[in-house]
This record gives structure tokens, C-alpha cells and sequence, in this order.
């Protein structure tokens, strides 16, 4: 279980170019809940994301996994618990090194890089084994280098990755948005399976409004650095894009009309 | 060139070997220009000198110059990741430092040998001429530190320093805490480059206090000698090209000093110009080579 309270962020503050990104998100993620995120450019979406992994600091608020608060902790003690994927391809992964190398670092995710073997020969059966389940051919190439390997290839290597050890949490941000409609569809099916064969719990942003109402138990949508909806079960179920496009139009109408309200 | 220039070039091709593989280690790997070492190469000779004249024993002295060029290697380290300083002004900081706790660990501007006992004594007792003793000894000790580094850089945190270097993102998502991966990293660095100092002042009989001088441009022009003539494709390859490169260099200045052109001929005061054009021309070949043939 994830609690997020009162979540705050700005960035530039106190400067003229103050923006308030993040306003006292409230959030509870059950085990289990696959949540997906949309919300219109700049509505908070990627920045709630990096509060949560701990790439930036957050202003006030409280974020708890499975009773321990970890708002202060740094990003690297948090990848213990968290895992993600990038919308950019070439950010998951290390170019340089191999595939077998990446994977044995993701294999270690959480427990110490001592001076034991990088790569040992029983890993390599499981990461065969591993690659065999993205039908890319990438269990025949564990000493070829990542750099080799074409932003999909990469993204699928990338997803095994981050859930290699099993996180309490999966965040991906807009993963599939730079690769081809093709590929984008293949890295997609692969997260559904991952996700609901391993039971992860997992927060996925799209701006595929579409892939929001298909996959996953639950929806939240982002406005301005506030969630404005969140339907789960039978209630996302009965949704259409139409149905979701109105309740959108209503929350901003009802902004507008309480911004009129100020001015009167 | 003579036979004693040429086991010359290879007794400093081989001590420089330490610095040049942890050049490679901050440059290539880490991706951290670190300039330290033109401090913690004289560290390691004025420790080493010091602990001799004190009478320990020469090998344990390399030991201890190790540990003092690692402290200082971290100290940049520190001073880059915990406080935030710009890498390159980070090891400047250092480097300055370091020339005053030089002097004062020596307590003066330089130390000589001449009587002590050094690591080339084994050898030389054995009968083994000096001119080959310090070659012999000195490419023993690079080998086994070079396949010490191929073995360290194939371990677990051997993986997280290359990822380091290469992709911060990546590797602080798989849990690992880069700053101490870069603090211990540019330690191992300068501990080499300490022992590279350490075996210097014991074959040429001195520490100085300015034996430093031009330390990393040397060192980089190595590394870069190294990777164009033998290819850096694999971790192996990268390192066995560094030493030869560490040997090459040696060499070729060796030529460059016996050189004569009527009336001129080098001096080893015109070093440091001919390494800096060196570099520079290793640096900008490829990229003309790539212009000349688009
Ligand atoms: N690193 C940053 N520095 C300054 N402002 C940022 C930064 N990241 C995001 N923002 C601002 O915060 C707001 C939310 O951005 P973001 O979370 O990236 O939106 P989304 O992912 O929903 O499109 C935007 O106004 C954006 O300009
Ligand atoms: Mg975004």
C-alpha cells in the first residue's frame, strides 16, 4: 500500500518563474492496483512521478510504501521499492554495457554491488529464460552491447528490468511515446502481461486517453497539479473516451465558472 | 636510440603504467576529468620517501602511498559529489592542496635515497643489472595491477562505476548511490597514480615537490595514444591499450630527445609543449580524418 498526503511541489520558488506543479495531491494505491495517469501537458503528471521515485525533492507531504515514510529518503535508497521506465528509450538502460550486464545490475536492484561477479553462469539461464518471454530474439545476444539494440528493443530490455526484483510500485512515464505505433503496441502488451502475471502494482501516464480506459483497474486524471478524477472497477469499465472528454470539459467548466465567480 | 634510453623509456612506461590505467579510470569509465593527479603522483612519491628514510620497508611503503593518494583521490571526490563543486575545479582544489601537504610531509622540497634500501634491491642483489632490474619489476607490478583492474571491473560494483559513467539515471534507478561509486572510483584513481610516484622516486633515487608537473596531460595522452593505435572495444582491450599507450608515449619522447636537427635538438624542458601538441593532434585527427574523407 502507497499513501501519498498533501503533496506538494514548486518549482523556481520564491523567483518569478514560480510554478506550482504539484498542489496537496492526496493518493492511496492498493497492492495490486494498476492505475493509469492522464492529464493535458504541463497538469503534473511527470513531476508526481519523479516526487515519487525521488528524483526531485518535494516541498511538504508525506509518502508512505507499506508503512515506512519515504519522503526524504534519496532516489537511489527509494529504487529499492520503486522501479520505472522512461519515455525516453536510451534512459532505462546502459548503452555501453551489455545485455547480460544490465540485467545482472537490475537483478541487484536494492542489494549491494560488492566485489562478487558482475555476471554469474546461473544467471545467465535465468535471464535467457527472462528474455525468451519478449519474442525479440534478445536471449541469443547476452553479450551484445544495449547500445546495439534498436528504442523498442531497449524499452522491452528495460521493462524486464525494473521487474527483474519486484518493486512495490512500477512507474512508467509515457514508455511507449517515442517508438513506432507498431512497437508502441508490442511494449505495451508486454507491460499488460508483466503486470498482471506478477500482480504488480503499477502507475502508468499516457496521453492516450484510448490505452487509459483499457488497461489497468483505475484511472486518475491530472489538472493543473491536482487529481480532478479518479474512477476504479466497474465505474473505469463503463467509460468511454466521450464519457471521459465531458467529465474533463465539466471540471475545467466548473473552474472557469468559480474563476467568474472572483472576478464578479 | 640506445639500449639504456630504450629500457629507460620502458621503466617510466611501466611506472607511469599505475597513472595511466587510473586516467583511464576517471576519463574513460567515470567520465570525470579529474586533474588531481598532478598532486597525488608527487603524494606518492614523498610518502614513499619519507616512510624509506624512516626505515620501513620499500614494498610497504608503496602500500602506504596507495592509501595516501586514495584519501586524496576521495577528497576531489567529496568535494564534487557531497558539495557540489564542479568536477574539474574540484581536483584543481585538490591538486593545489596537495603541493603544500607535500612539503610539508617531506619538509622540504626534496627527498633523495641515495643509500636506502628500495624495491629494486631484491634484484639487484641477485645479480640483475639496474637497467633491467626497474623494467622487469616495474612491468610485473602494471601487469598485475592491470589484470587486478579487468578483474575489479567485471564485478558487481565494477558494473555500477561503468554505469556511472555512462548513465547516471539508469544506474541510481537500480539502487545504487553514484556519489560514493565516484568518491571510491577517483580514489582508486589517485592511489595509482600515488604508486606510479612512489616507483618513480625509488628508481630515480628523489622525490620532488614538482615532479607532478604536467602529470595528467601525460597521462591522457597516454590513454589516448593507447585507444587509437590498439582499440578500446572491450574493458580487456581498453586497459591493455592504456599501458601500451603509457610505453609508447615514453618512447616516443625518448626519440624526440635524441633527435637532432643540425643544430637544434629537444630538451626535457620542451616536454610538456610536445605532449600538449601531442594530445592536441590525437584529439583532432579523427575528426579531420572524418571531414577529409565526407
Ligand atoms: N525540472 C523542472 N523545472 C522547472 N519546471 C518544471 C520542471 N519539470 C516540470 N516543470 C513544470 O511543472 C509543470 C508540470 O510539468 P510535468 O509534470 O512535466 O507535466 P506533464 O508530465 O503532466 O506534462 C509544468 O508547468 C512544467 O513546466
Ligand atoms: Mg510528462
Amino acid at each position: 500500500m502507497i499513501e501519498i498526503t498533501d503533496l506538494v511541489k514548486t518549482f523556481h520558488q520564491g523567483s518569478i518563474n514560480e510554478v506550482l506543479a504539484l498542489s496537496a495531491i492526496d493518493l492511496q494505491v492498493r497492492k495490486g492496483d494498476f492505475i493509469t495517469v492522464i492529464g493535458s501537458n504541463g497538469a503534473g503528471k511527470s513531476t508526481l512521478l519523479n516526487c515519487l521515485a525521488g528524483s526531485y525533492p518535494i516541498d511538504s507531504g508525506h509518502i508512505v510504501i507499506d508503512d515506512q515514510d519515504v519522503s526524504r529518503w534519496p532516489e537511489y535508497k527509494r529504487a529499492t521499492l520503486i522501479s520505472r521506465v522512461f519515455q525516453d528509450p536510451l534512459l532505462g538502460t546502459c548503452g555501453p554495457l551489455s545485455i547480460e550486464q544490465n540485467l545482472a545490475l537490475a537483478n541487484r536492484r536494492g542489494k549491494p554491488h560488492g566485489l562478487k561477479p558482475g555476471v554469474r553462469q546461473n544467471d545467465r539461464e535465468l535471464f535467457k529464460k527472462q528474455l525468451t518471454q519478449l519474442n525479440l530474439g534478445l536471449e541469443e545476444r547476452l553479450k551484445d552491447s544495449v547500445g546495439l539494440l534498436s528504442g523498442g528493443q531497449r524499452q522491452a530490455l528495460t521493462l524486464l528490468m525494473a521487474t527483474l526484483v519486484q518493486p512495490k510500485i512500477l512507474l512508467l512515464d509515457e514508455h511507449t511515446a517515442a517508438l513506432d505505433p507498431k512497437t508502441a503496441l508490442q511494449v505495451l502488451k508486454l507491460t499488460r502481461q508483466l503486470i498482471t502475471d506478477q500482480h504488480l502494482t503499477a502507475l502508468m501516464v499516457t496521453h492516450n486517453m484510448r490505452e487509459a480506459l483499457q488497461l489497468g483497474n483505475r484511472l486518475i486524471m491530472l489538472h493543473g497539479g491536482r487529481i480532478i478524477l479518479d474512477v476504479s472497477g466497474e465505474e473505469k469499465k463503463a467509460m468511454t473516451v466521450e464519457s471521459l472528454l465531458e467529465q474533463f470539459y465539466k471540471v475545467r467548466g466548473e473552474e472557469f465558472v468559480s474563476d467568474r465567480m472572483l472576478l464578479v | 636510440m640506445t639500449y639504456f634510453a630504450f629500457m629507460g623509456a620502458l621503466e617510466q612506461g611501466f611506472a607511469y603504467g599505475f597513472l595511466v590505467l587510473g586516467v583511464y579510470l576517471t576519463f574513460r569509465v567515470l567520465d570525470f576529468p579529474d586533474l588531481t593527479v598532478d598532486g597525488s603522483l608527487p603524494l606518492g612519491a614523498a610518502v614513499s620517501a619519507v616512510a624509506i628514510t624512516a626505515g620501513f620497508d620499500p614494498f610497504l611503503s608503496l602500500l602506504f602511498a596507495l592509501l595516501a593518494g586514495f584519501l586524496a583521490g576521495m577528497v576531489t571526490g567529496i568535494l564534487s559529489t557531497k558539495l557540489g563543486i564542479l568536477h574539474l575545479l574540484a581536483s584543481i582544489l585538490t591538486m593545489i592542496a596537495l603541493y603544500s601537504i607535500n612539503l610539508r610531509i617531506m619538509g622540504r622540497p626534496n627527498i633523495t635515497l641515495l643509500g636506502q634500501s628500495t624495491i629494486l634491491e631484491p634484484l639487484t642483489n641477485a645479480g640483475i643489472g639496474m637497467f633491467n632490474a626497474a623494467p622487469l619489476l616495474f612491468g610485473l607490478f602494471s601487469t598485475l595491477a592491470l589484470l587486478l583492474l579487468l578483474w575489479l571491473l567485471h564485478t558487481a560494483f565494477g558494473l555500477a562505476m561503468q554505469a556511472t559513467g555512462a548513465n547516471q539515471q539508469m544506474i541510481t534507478s537500480q539502487g545504487v548511490n553514484t556519489d560514493r561509486v565516484i568518491i571510491l572510483t577517483v580514489g582508486l584513481s589517485n592511489g595509482l597514480a600515488a604508486v606510479s610516484g612512489a616507483l618513480l622516486c625509488q628508481s630515480q633515487g628523489a622525490a620532488d615537490v614538482n615532479m607532478g608537473v604536467g602529470t595528467i596531460i601525460a597521462g591522457l595522452a597516454s590513454v589516448i595514444v593507447g585507444e587509437t593505435l590498439f582499440g578500446c572495444r572491450t574493458i580487456g582491450r581498453a586497459l591493455l591499450a592504456a599501458l601500451l599507450g603509457s610505453i609508447l608515449y615514453r618512447l616516443t619522447i625518448a626519440l624526440a630527445l635524441s633527435l637532432k636537427l643540425g643544430q637544434f635538438s629537444f630538451t626535457p624542458s620542451d616536454l610538456n609543449l610536445l605532449t600538449a601538441l601531442l594530445v592536441v593532434g590525437a584529439l583532432t585527427l579523427p575528426k579531420l580524418r572524418r571531414k577529409v574523407s565526407s
